[in-house]
């Protein structure tokens, strides 16, 4: 052939010496990290205790050594601090893994467990069973709040026609809507004094009330369900012309995607259940990730769950200590943050994609 | 670029195929498709000889895009149809089996991704690599084959969106030519390309069949069909009105009928193949 096509100087894409990092290195720094701000952040906080009394608290707790620390002191460290870095980590990296998932399914990249109403069933789940005395399960109330909303969203978009995008955000929009009216609707019915302070701090997302079982929850989710869906970035990423070129390649389209959705509905109910409506992380993170290692679900998968792991421990020290004595509700702090990175991001993905 | 093609057939699919007759051919039998209560595809039969490139023409709305996604198993082709090419029976086939068997190459001129050319390509190798492993050097060099096979890899790092029609194209085409198939599908694949890509992607795909791999592309561009298929196949309301080379079926009389309007048919002057001059002063 004549021609010879050759790609024009200059229009490589910003970004592309990044991307020839390759991906292996950026799990391990990213990991790395990751450890790093789980020792940092448990040292950081108001009681006045050194760095040095911190790591003998934990040390002895794990067999090592004994605590200088007095019961109460190392209480903090330990029954508090502790738990709640590891929930924040473990919430993070769940809800990063959701929403990167969510938007490859849906091929939409404002998708994520809000926009298809996964958080607010998990949340009336919660609100029924710590307002209305359901008899089940805080996590098992949110996981059940959350499949119905996910069941809700996906058969009324599947009875307006075909499973197509736009028709699975426009139903989650509805969904969305109502289950959170009749969140508001079961508070506004009930709440009074502690339990409406209570739930508000809960609803805007907060990971102040997380111990041991917390952590139990949202680090055993990112193992049972996490992990596996790391694994399915080739799959995913089969999606990305639509169902039918999924089809072609060899991919059950309709089963995959049950299996696919039934998992995010696991991993945010899981992480609702602890933490409340934390928003914008699993919009954004996937997001900021992409934009570092390239668009491929395999790279994506796993350091948006690294990243959204040490972006939120780091978020909710800050929303402990920052405005100390007083706290703020940490899903505060991730829409202040989010909000303006991710009109930040639409725009960069405006001129350089 | 070398005419020389390219990507052997996997050996796996080639295994499971005896001794190819000289009849050997996709054949398919009482195909339907029932959209929103109507008939889309009709009890459609038709062959077409491996290695012959094939091209579906019909008006809007006659079935084409439906019969291709029936082939590709896409769509459930009904009870009592049966797909058979070379001896294997598509329909009862399992799904990541046929992917390795027959590709689809669909239009994509406005799908957003920012995936790069090669990871696009990548993708043609989904149903060859197992579910939890990695690419391989030999996948590698498929898709670096591929790529070269439509004069893209100078494209290959580039963003799948910053490309022109014909330049995706291309790149839809050397995806599914990484899946390795035995049977190439294509679904209007010259849309909104200019004549020169549209003749460029065509010459491709011919020189993709004349080493062995069976081609059915829908096409609209009746000349343009005539000068590259082997056997075209004419749908009309979800049905076959005739089916064979072009030089037969392509009848002044027969465009009338399928289309409505008043045409021309005249022998190209080197190849003589059909070319469609139509009435348009009436």
């Amino acid at each position: 052939m004549s021609q010879i096509l050759t790609a024009p100087a200059g229009t490589r894409e910003r970004g592309a010496a990044l991307r020839r990092i390759p991906v292996a290195a950026w799990v391990v720094v990213q990991f790395a990290l990751l450890v790093l701000s789980i020792v940092t952040a448990v040292t950081v906080g108001p009681a006045d205790i050194t760095v040095g009394e911190v790591w003998g608290s934990v040390l002895s707790h794990l067999g090592i050594g004994d605590t200088s620390l007095t019961a109460l002191r190392d209480g903090i460290v330990w029954e508090l601090r502790m738990p709640r870095v590891l929930t924040a980590g473990a919430v993070g990296a769940g809800l990063a893994l959701s929403g990167t998932v969510m938007q490859s399914l849906t091929r939409n990249s404002l998708a994520d467990p809000y926009l298809l109403g996964l958080s607010s069933g998990a949340s009336l789940g919660a609100v029924a069973v710590i307002l209305l005395g359901i008899g089940l399960l805080l996590p098992v109330a949110a996981f059940l709040g959350a499949l119905a909303a996910l069941l809700g969203t996906l058969l009324l978009a599947s009875a307006a026609g075909s499973l197509t995008p736009t028709r699975t955000v426009l139903a989650g929009l509805a969904v969305s809507s109502f289950f959170g009216a009749l969140v508001s609707l079961v508070i506004f019915w009930t709440a009074s004094g502690d339990a409406y302070q209570e739930i508000l701090s809960w609803l805007l997302g907060s990971l102040a009330g997380a111990r041991w079982p917390a952590v139990a929850i949202s680090v055993g989710a990112i193992v049972v369900v996490g992990i596996p869906l790391m694994l399915t970035g080739r799959t995913l990423d089969a999606f990305t012309f639509g169902d039918n070129a999924a089809s072609a390649l060899g991919v059950g389209v309709t089963g995959t995607r049950w299996m696919l959705l039934t998992a995010t509905a696991l991993l945010t109910g899981a992480m609702v259940a602890v933490s409340g409506s934390i928003g914008f992380v699993g919009l954004i993170l996937p997001h900021m990730v992409r934009l570092v290692v390239g668009q491929r679900n395999r790279a994506v998968l796993p350091l948006a769950a690294l990243t959204g792991a040490v972006f939120l421990i780091w978020i909710d020290t800050a929303a402990r200590t920052v405005f100390d004595p007083r706290e703020l509700p940490v899903g505060i702090l991730t829409a202040v943050i989010g909000a303006p990175v991710f009109a930040l991001l639409l725009l960069r993905a405006r001129r350089f994609s | 670029m070398t005419s020389t093609p390219l990507l052997s057939p996997s050996s796996s699919a080639a295994a499971a195929v005896t001794e190819a007759d000289a009849d050997a051919a996709l054949t398919a039998r009482d195909i339907s498709f029932t959209r929103d209560g109507r008939l889309v595809v009709d009890g459609v039969d038709c062959t077409i000889p491996v290695g012959a490139f094939g091209a579906i023409i019909g008006p809007n709305g006659a079935g084409k895009s439906t019969l291709l996604h029936l082939i590709a198993g896409i769509l459930p082709a009904g009870t009592g149809a049966s797909i058979d090419f070379d001896g294997s029976d598509l329909l009862s086939m399992r799904r990541r089996d046929r992917a390795r068997m027959l590709a689809l190459a669909e239009q994509h001129g406005d799908t957003d991704t920012a995936l790069r050319v090669r990871d696009v390509v990548m993708l043609g190798r989904t149903p060859h690599i197992g579910r939890w492993r990695s690419e391989g050097p030999t996948d590698r060099a498929i898709v670096a084959d591929a790529l070269d096979a439509v004069s893209m890899s100078a494209f290959a790092d580039r963003v799948f969106d910053t490309l022109s029609g014909g330049e995706r194209q291309r790149v839809q085409l050397a995806r599914a030519l990484a899946q390795q198939p035995r049977l190439l599908l294509l679904d209007e694949p010259t849309n909104h390309l200019d004549i020169r890509a549209q003749l460029s992607l065509l010459s491709l795909v011919r020189a993709q069949t004349a080493a062995g791999l069976t081609a059915i592309a829908a096409l609209h561009d009746l000349t343009i069909a005539a000068a590259y298929a082997d056997r075209i196949i004419v749908l009309a309301d979800g049905r076959v009105v005739t089916s064979g080379p072009a030089s037969e079926v392509l009848t002044a009389d027969l465009i009338a009928d399928v289309y409505g309007v008043r045409a021309d048919v005249l022998p190209h002057p080197r190849t003589g193949r059909p070319v469609i001059a139509f009435d348009t002063d009436s």
